[in-house]
């Protein structure tokens, strides 16, 4: 019995699911995007998206790993629109991961959310466990009209019907960023591993790295007591990280908002992240 | 037994034992036109509502069917619910009311076991319907493969997969091996071709002292193995929904919430097939006044019990007084599409069923027959609001939708009904819907004296 347990314990990798050997994250300047969707375009070109047409977008299939959500404050004309940008958040416990039976979906060494979409046969439990909803599934197989098929990126695999696919933080990218560095015998260096989106972005409201580099531009962001993640008492622990819009809101309580920036300055002030305060610590 | 029950067993008096044997084989020997025209109908509907839409399906892409972005799961999780439920009752009722040592279950528990079967082979037909690459749906299983990949064990699914085959592996085997002296009967009772089927099917029954030994043992032990398996399947399938985080569905009330809801559609659906045997089977005699009392009373216990676990679950909503929770029950009962279908299955399920405190209702098979499958269409629209007003909407608004079936799914939903009543059609003419030798065990051994010249051959 013994015999099995040490067998068993051999396969067994310490901190295999918390400590990564690159831990790539995404923070978005909330304060920064002006929700003109450049990075909705991008990552549709990056990642060969397909363009699903009006009458499947009207029936709620559209295919955007990354969407800008819109949420208004206050009433015209005395009103004010708010973007968040949504896209997988790489969860580091994520939900989508248990529910599925075949493992399409794990946690690889890079803390990325990985999808096989080979090993995928489409129970979709996944998209049903994810609370940001975020996964996209292949209802049909979808082609491209005649010039546009020329412009699919190679590196990217074209999905057929029945897969389930969500934002990769443009792993292809990543990839052959480590590949570059492993012949230089050296590791990532900030900024040569960048996703379509945090390229596109005008004003720079994404910014890309790792977080276990703790002079890279992300980790640095990360210490802005704006810093919170979105569904947070979900437990999921993404790797995007938002800064807080810090304009006052339209319509809010005076006395709750009073609250909030008084704990916001305790945060700052003890050299701390706002999403900090609980569990996980930054790390 | 005592006399008295003896006397409600059998409403038009007690049978012989030799009339016992007689009655059942005759439904299995002759065979009207109508049957073989049912059969045509409910198979050809099989083909035509189930078979068509999904090989369409499998062609063009799941997006055949109405999910979309913010729905991903539809109508075909929710009757694979339904279905799974509807198995229920019979092995489980069955195992139970053996050990129970309850004799009125002799005569009706050979086709609730069927039925049991049947729709547990419905339900996976679902899981095959439901997935976005049916070709690859072996995956699900341990095959042992070259790239040494095993199946996800902290996925429900995966519970999922081992508990309906677990639980299908040993209804079949328990109703097979309850089956062996009938098989044996019907053998000796017939000539040619028949004969040699059934020699083979019953394992070459003799009828020996060891044999009934061993067949009363092992069928205790399957009894007690059963019962265990049929409370963890569906307990498991609800896992699918409350392992999740999403509002509506995230609730440690599940597994006993869809446990009690799936012995009660079952419950129903025994007394709708039971209806079915009677009228059409010629099986009035065997399956009576007692039976369907009986069963009328367990269904009114069940509807309490759920009216009492639907009551908890919004009360748990409103106590926990989460924002998102209390935003998914708001539209499951009020502010969504499907909100009348929420009143209206609490109607079929929670207030119905309360016409059974009168005796006089419990008793008339033909308002049972009403009852019972207003119930079930209860009992399938609950699966259908649970799915339909949770996914659309989870948390973050600016993704809210909204999910209606296609015509599609409508079809196969119809289909599998006609799938279920071909495979129970075909079960009536293969094994004895009546159990012949627990039957005859309930008989009063003092008849068999006054009528010697009616031996039974068993």
């Amino acid at each position: 019995m013994s015999k099995i347990t040490d067998k068993l314990r051999e396969y067994r990798v310490d901190g295999y699911y918390t400590e990564f050997d690159y831990h790539w994250t995404m923070t978005v300047d909330l304060d920064r995007c002006t929700g003109c969707e450049a990075c909705v375009v991008a990552c549709q070109a990056e990642n060969n998206l397909p363009i699903v047409g009006e009458k499947r977008m009207r029936q709620g299939r559209e295919m955007k790993w990354i969407r800008v959500e819109r949420y208004w404050d206050g009433d015209y004309p005395n009103a004010r629109l708010n973007f968040i940008p949504m896209l997988c958040q790489q969860c580091d416990q994520a939900p989508c991961e248990i529910a599925c039976p075949v493992f399409a979906t794990y946690h690889n060494q890079d803390g990325l959310n990985a999808q096989v979409y080979n090993r995928c046969i489409g129970t979709r439990t996944c998209a049903v466990y994810c609370p940001y909803e975020v996964r996209f599934f292949n209802w049909f197989t979808y082609t491209w009209d005649e010039p546009l098929e020329q412009q699919l990126n190679p590196d990217v695999t074209v999905r057929e019907k029945g897969v389930m696919e969500k934002c990769t933080f443009c792993i292809q990218r990543i990839n052959r960023a480590k590949d570059a560095a492993r012949d230089e015998d050296r590791r990532v260096g900030d900024g040569e591993a960048q996703p379509a989106c945090a390229q596109a972005c005008p004003t720079d409201a994404i910014v890309f790295g790792d977080r276990n580099d703790p002079d890279s531009a992300v980790s640095q962001k990360m210490q802005d007591p704006r810093a919170y993640e979105v569904l947070k008492e979900l437990n999921t622990a993404p790797s995007v990280i938002y800064l807080k819009n810090a304009r006052a809101p339209l319509h809010a309580e005076k006395d709750e908002g009073h609250h909030r920036e008084e704990a916001a300055e305790a945060h700052a002030a003890a050299g701390e992240p706002r999403w900090a305060d609980s569990g996980k610590a930054a790390s | 037994m005592s006399s008295v029950l003896r006397q409600q067993m059998f409403d038009h008096g007690e049978p012989a034992y030799a009339e016992v044997n007689r009655d059942v084989i005759k439904a299995l020997t002759t065979t009207t036109w109508r049957y073989w025209v049912t059969l045509g109908i409910s198979a050809g509907a099989g083909l035509l509502f189930f078979f068509a839409p999904w090989i369409y399906q499998i062609i063009v892409g799941v997006g055949a069917a109405g999910m979309n972005r913010n729905a991903m799961w539809g109508t075909y999780l929710s009757n694979f619910i339904f279905w799974i439920g509807l198995s229920h009752s019979g092995t489980l009722l069955s195992a139970v009311l053996h050990i129970t040592q309850s004799d009125w279950r002799k005569s009706i528990y050979r086709s609730a076991e069927a039925m049991t079967l049947f729709s547990l082979m419905t339900a996976a037909l679902f899981v095959m319907v439901h997935v976005g690459r049916v070709w690859f749906v072996h995956w699900t299983f341990p095959v042992p493969n070259p790239m040494e990949l095993w199946p996800n064990f902290r996925s429900p699914l995966m519970f999922d997969v081992m508990a309906i085959m677990t639980y299908l592996t040993a209804s079949s085997v328990f109703i097979y091996m309850g089956s062996l002296p009938d098989f044996a009967a019907v053998r000796d009772a017939s000539t040619g071709l028949r004969r040699r089927i059934y020699a083979i099917l019953c394992f070459g029954w003799r009828g020996t002292g060891h044999e009934w030994h061993t067949l009363g043992w092992a069928y205790t032990f399957f009894a007690v193995l059963v019962i265990p398996l049929a409370v963890s399947v569906h307990s498991i399938v609800s896992w699918d929904f409350a392992l999740s985080t999403v509002p509506g569905l995230h609730q440690t009330i599940f597994a006993p919430y869809f446990v009690c809801g799936a012995i009660y559609s079952g419950t129903a659906g025994i007394v709708t097939v039971m209806w079915m045997l009677r009228r059409f089977m010629g099986f009035g005699r065997y399956i009576g006044k007692l039976h369907i009392d009986n069963l009328s009373k367990l269904l009114l216990v069940l509807s309490l019990i759920w009216t009492y676990i639907n009551i908890c679950e919004v009360f748990t909503g409103w106590y926990a007084d989460t924002s998102f929770e209390n935003e998914a029950i708001l539209y499951r009962i009020k502010d969504g599409p499907f909100a009348w279908l929420y009143w209206e299955m609490i109607f079929f399920c929670a207030v119905v069923p309360l016409l059974l405190f009168s005796r006089r209702i419990r008793q008339n098979w033909n308002v049972m027959l009403v009852i019972s499958i207003v119930i079930n269409i209860g009992m399938l629209t609950e699966r259908f609001v649970i799915v339909a007003s949770s996914l659309p909407r989870k948390f973050l608004p600016d993704v809210f939708g909204v999910y209606f079936p296609s015509l599609v799914e409508i079809s196969i939903t119809v289909g599998s009904f006609a799938i279920f009543t071909t495979l129970f059609l075909l079960f009536v003419k293969i094994f004895p819907a009546v159990s012949i030798y627990e039957v005859k065990e309930t008989l009063n051994p003092l008849r068999k004296r006054q009528a010697p010249e009616q031996e039974a051959r068993a």
